[in-house]
């Protein structure tokens, strides 16, 4: 790997990027389904600030996907549709432009980058074809100038022998590599605002951290946000500033990350922190978070997370569903209980 | 994509032999179980024995394998494999015509005929069945669900017993009657059966009844492969990259979706080789089919082996160059 | 349900600091809650399928052409053979003594159309069967055994593809002049096996795979236990789907073949006969085209249709 690379692909880090980017308020995702009504996203809130990582983390199935997926304006729809709340960039709500004006903020104000690149890749075209067409159609470059840009960016992530490797299709690249492919790809409109979804899970655990110190990197050099969603919480501890834990829909709990690992104040979080393996605690028996997320067609009344939390009481089994009590500064925790949360260890 | 091709074209070789054999092979056993098939043009009547046995060695019939059940006469096989690889020859007919001569004269008819049905076939199966995907569960997928059904369910035979009758004909009849009427239309497209006043307005019905099945199929399968595609992750990718819907679906999703109706190309060209046989009767038009169904009424076996032994070998290549078009739209076989 | 919300989300967990606690078999319900393990595939299918119109219709339509053809006599009291020209005319409108009227030889076009099931659908029938037989123990040997049997079975499969079905049914009943409803039949089987043996090829390799068939096999299953117990069920849905749709196409091959003129002759009765016999009166009187017609076109949708839907519900994927 070289350490000097040239970052001038769109102009480095606009000094303008400061503050709040993106803010998510109250959105709400259901699927509408032969099986029934699934409230997959049931009021989340969150922003990113320009330069920042804030970690969405939570099991598969808990509405973390989607709600990428319907920042980006990409649900599948039918049977996906946002039911409410707003989505801001710099103000605006991207729920509230035509379909055309939110054409033009993706891929050149908020990207994403996929988890799984094989698929996520057409598997017709070559790679040199799908990052050019970005600048072909966004800024109307020709092909020439869009292949040079091509090379341009798979230097940026740095593949080796990226002229050549432009003509390649995505099948004949390594799981990696392939990787580094997308992050290119959502990193060539130098957007300010960049989603990574589970970009690591596919990936052997070496490959996994070079990808993220790369994503890092990048990220760092472009003042972007990033929301990198995960259900690793090994990922996080590295590389986020600030976390949001996300359960059957709704955030739970939402504070700094040195913040969460010390004094997590969900039962959830907790639950989630005690099933990791660590180092000084070889030999002591993992524990598990018993039963299962509940189906999102039949979600428990009050607490979503009452028939598998350990300190659920008669308050949690019933409406309304506990609100973000602030429980210290930037500190937010979903529980009714949170103070005995906390000072239990 | 040289490694594939170079496969592709080692196993085209034993491919070619194989069927040429398996041809070889059912002709004489029919004939080893039946009896010298020469004997049939004559009907009722006995002929000499001497100009019997003429006809026979002249039409290579002659070998004695031929009157020994299952005995799979190599030697035979390979005389006729040296006349039609090196000398090009396919047989003649009882009054020595060249088969080649025979196909030669007819080629262009069928050569249209075939074109109008791949044509037809393609153009609108795919237009039907990128609609009907797109518009999944809806009405008008629907429709094309119950009219590509109904149309595998009716046979070509029927389909253009039907059109000929009702369409081109009494439909066909009231336009003639009407004055004004563009003679292109009337005699043309609508004509009762092929006339050579409008060689390729009087193909236009024949070639969609000949492309109608396949039309049907071919939407179905636009229509199952477009659904399959638009739920895929690189389908997602392109939305999220910004791109417009039209580029999305035509562009990214369509490239893909393709593939298997190239694939089912390939394949069909031998179902719409037969099918022109059963058209070109309906419609009497002059082509290779109309040859093999009169010389099937005439009893002339050699005509009909060596036209389908013909029509077998244009497969064959159309197949070949059907499978180097899929490796040219699918990146992944090519580099397997 | 969880995979239709988590499409895009983690489905194996990598990584060891995994947060992923669904057991694996979370991952497989695809939203069927109430559904039992043991109920297994053909059992689902028969509770799907007896509530569905475009299959109870026609079944119940095949069944009665199948009634026809094994006791048409129940039918009908006519002999299809039978037949008198009177008054000069002997193609007749359909009248109270004949339902359908009669043909240009002057017979009765009801007892024709009855007794005319049973060569067609035998035909389709024992075509069907042959090819079932024939294609499916090629390809499960070609699946089962992989390897040189594999390459050999595959390259005479693909020999027999590269001759068009129709073309080379015309070549054999040509050649052949012996035409009755067994030498067509033959020929559709020598022409028809190889779809099929590529797909039971195919499943078998499918089901080879499955972990439970690995599981056997370790557990030291004898190759014919394998084969019979745990491939075959598993491999033949997709079989029995495309048998039936070729019952369909078989029938509309005789009617084909014997139009072209190497299929079934008078004094046979088929439905394909009709067709070919009443071809050019369709100006005076068109149901002497329209009935066989009608009786081969219902007779192929139904066995498409259930086709399809047995397609439909022995896909578990589709569900």
């Amino acid at each position: 790997m070289t350490a000097d690379v040239t970052l001038d692909v769109e102009g480095v880090a606009d000094p303008s990027r400061t503050g709040p980017a993106l803010e998510v308020t109250d959105l709400q995702v259901e699927f509408r389904t032969r099986a029934g009504l699934a409230h997959a996203v049931n009021g989340v809130t969150f922003h990113v600030d320009a330069g920042e990582t804030l970690a969405i983390l939570g099991e598969s199935g808990c509405g973390k996907s989607v709600t990428a997926q319907a920042v980006m304006g990409i649900l599948d729809s039918p049977p996906g549709f946002v039911t409410g709340g707003q989505i801001r960039y710099r103000g605006k709500d991207l729920l509230k432009m035509s379909e055309q004006q939110r054409r033009a903020v993706r891929a050149n104000q908020i990207a994403m980058i996929f988890q799984d690149a094989l698929s996520a890749l057409n598997p017709v075209f070559t790679v040199g074809f799908q990052l050019a067409e970005l600048f072909r159609k966004h800024r109307g470059m020709s092909r020439a100038e869009g292949r040079k840009r091509a090379v341009e960016l798979l230097d940026l992530v740095r593949i080796p022998a990226a002229r050549q490797r432009v003509r390649d299709f995505p099948h004949q690249f390594s799981g990696g590599m392939r990787q580094r492919v997308m992050i290119a790809m959502a990193l060539a409109l130098d957007p300010e605002v960049l989603i990574a979804d589970e970009p690591t899970t596919a990936l052997d655990v070496t490959v996994q951290a070079q990808i993220m110190s790369l994503l890092a990197e990048l990220q760092r050099e472009r003042q972007m946000g990033l929301i990198l969603i995960t259900h690793d919480m090994g990922v996080v501890a590295d590389v986020a500033d600030r976390i949001s834990v996300m359960y059957a829909g709704r955030m739970v709990e939402q504070a700094p990350v040195h913040e969460v690992y010390a004094r997590p104040s969900h039962p959830y979080t907790k639950a989630l922190l005690e099933s990791v393996p660590r180092l000084d605690q070889k030999g002591r028996q993992l524990s598990v978070i018993q039963g299962l997320p509940p189906t999102l067609t039949a979600i428990p009344p009050g607490c979503a997370f009452n028939p598998r939390c350990r300190y659920a009481r008669e308050e949690c089994r019933q409406p309304p569903v506990p609100p973000l009590y602030e429980v210290a500064d930037r500190h937010a925790s979903a529980c009714h209980f949170w103070q005995e949360v906390r000072q239990d260890d | 994509m040289g490694r594939y091709v170079i496969r592709r074209l080692l196993q085209f070789v034993p491919t070619v032999l194989g069927a040429m054999f398996v041809l070889h092979y059912l002709t004489s056993v029919a004939i080893q179980f039946t009896g010298n098939p020469v004997r049939a043009i004559f009907g009722d009547r006995t002929p000499p024995q001497s100009v019997l046995e003429n006809l026979t060695r002249r039409l290579g019939l002659g070998d004695p394998c031929l009157e020994q059940p299952f005995n799979p006469c190599f030697s035979l096989f390979g005389k006729r494999l040296d006349a039609i690889f090196l000398h090009l020859d396919f047989g003649t007919d009882f009054n020595e015509r060249a088969v080649t001569d025979i196909v030669a004269g007819a080629l262009p008819h069928t050569a249209r005929l075939t074109l109008i049905a791949i044509l037809f076939e393609l153009v609108v199966g795919i237009i039907v069945g990128v609609l009907a995907g797109l518009r999944n569960g809806g009405f008008w997928d629907y429709l094309v669900k119950v009219s590509t059904v109904l149309l595998i369910a009716v046979p070509v035979l029927v389909l253009g017993l039907l059109v000929r009758d009702f369409v081109n004909v009494k439909f066909g009849n009231v336009l003639r009657g009407v004055d004004g009427m563009p003679e292109l239309i009337s005699r043309g497209f609508f004509a009762p059966t092929w006339s050579s006043n409008h060689p390729w307005a009087s193909l236009l019905m024949p070639g969609l009844v000949l492309g109608a099945l396949s039309l049907a199929t071919v939407a179905r399968l636009t229509r199952a492969s477009l659904l399959e595609n638009v739920r895929a992750d690189y389908v997602r990718t392109a939305r999220a990259k910004g791109l417009a819907s039209n580029r999305v679906v035509g562009v990214h999703t369509l490239r893909n979706s393709l593939i298997p109706v190239v694939t089912f190309l390939g394949t069909d060209l031998g179902a719409l080789m037969g099918g022109a046989v059963v058209t070109e009767g309906i419609f009497s038009v002059p082509g290779i089919g109309r040859q093999v169904f009169a010389a099937i009424f005439t009893g002339e076996t050699t005509v009909v082996i060596g036209i389908v032994t013909m029509l077998v070998l244009v497969y064959l290549i159309a197949s070949l160059a059907v499978d180097m078009l899929y490796a040219v739209l699918d990146p992944r076989i090519r580099y397997d | 349900m969880t995979d239709v919300v988590s499409s895009g989300a983690a489905r194996t967990s990598a990584a060891g600091t995994s947060l992923d606690h669904t057991p694996p078999s979370g991952e497989v319900t695809g939203g069927e809650p109430g559904q039992q393990p043991e109920a297994g595939l053909w059992g689902d299918a028969r509770r799907q399928l007896i509530r569905k119109p475009m299959f109870v219709i026609p079944t119940i339509f095949v069944l009665i052409m199948t009634s026809l053809a094994v006791v048409p006599f129940l039918w009908t009291s006519k002999d299809p053979l039978a037949c008198t020209v009177s008054g000069g005319l002997s193609r007749n409108p359909p009248s109270a003594e004949h339902w359908f009227g009669t043909s240009i030889l002057g017979c009765d076009y009801y007892a024709q159309a009855i007794y005319g099931a049973r060569n067609s659908l035998l035909i389709a029938l024992v075509g069907a069967i042959g090819v079932v037989l024939i294609g499916g123990v090629i390809g499960m040997l070609a699946g089962f055994f992989g390897g040189w049997t594999d390459a050999i079975l595959s390259r005479v499969t693909d020999i027999f593809l590269g001759l068009p079905f129709l073309l080379g049914a015309i070549v054999f009943l040509t050649v052949l002049k012996t035409r009755n409803p067994w030498t067509i039949a033959a020929a559709l089987i020598i022409l028809g096996w190889t779809v099929i043996a590529r797909i039971m090829r195919g499943s078998v390799i499918a089901a080879k795979h499955l972990d439970y068939v690995q599981a056997a096999k370790a557990l030291g299953a004898s190759r014919s236990r394998l084969m019979f117990r745990h491939i075959l069920p598993n491999a033949v849905a997709p079989v029995v789907v495309y048998a039936t749709i070729l019952l369909g196409l078989f029938v509309s091959a005789e009617a084909t073949l014997t139009f072209l003129g190497v299929g079934l002759q008078p004094p046979s009765v088929s439905w394909g006969i009709m067709i070919t016999q009443h071809d050019g009166y369709y100006h005076e009187d068109p149901f002497l085209l329209l009935i066989p017609v009608g009786f081969v076109v219902g007779t192929v949708l139904s066995f498409i249709l259930i086709g399809d839907a047995l397609r439909d519900a022995l896909d578990p994927r589709l569900r």
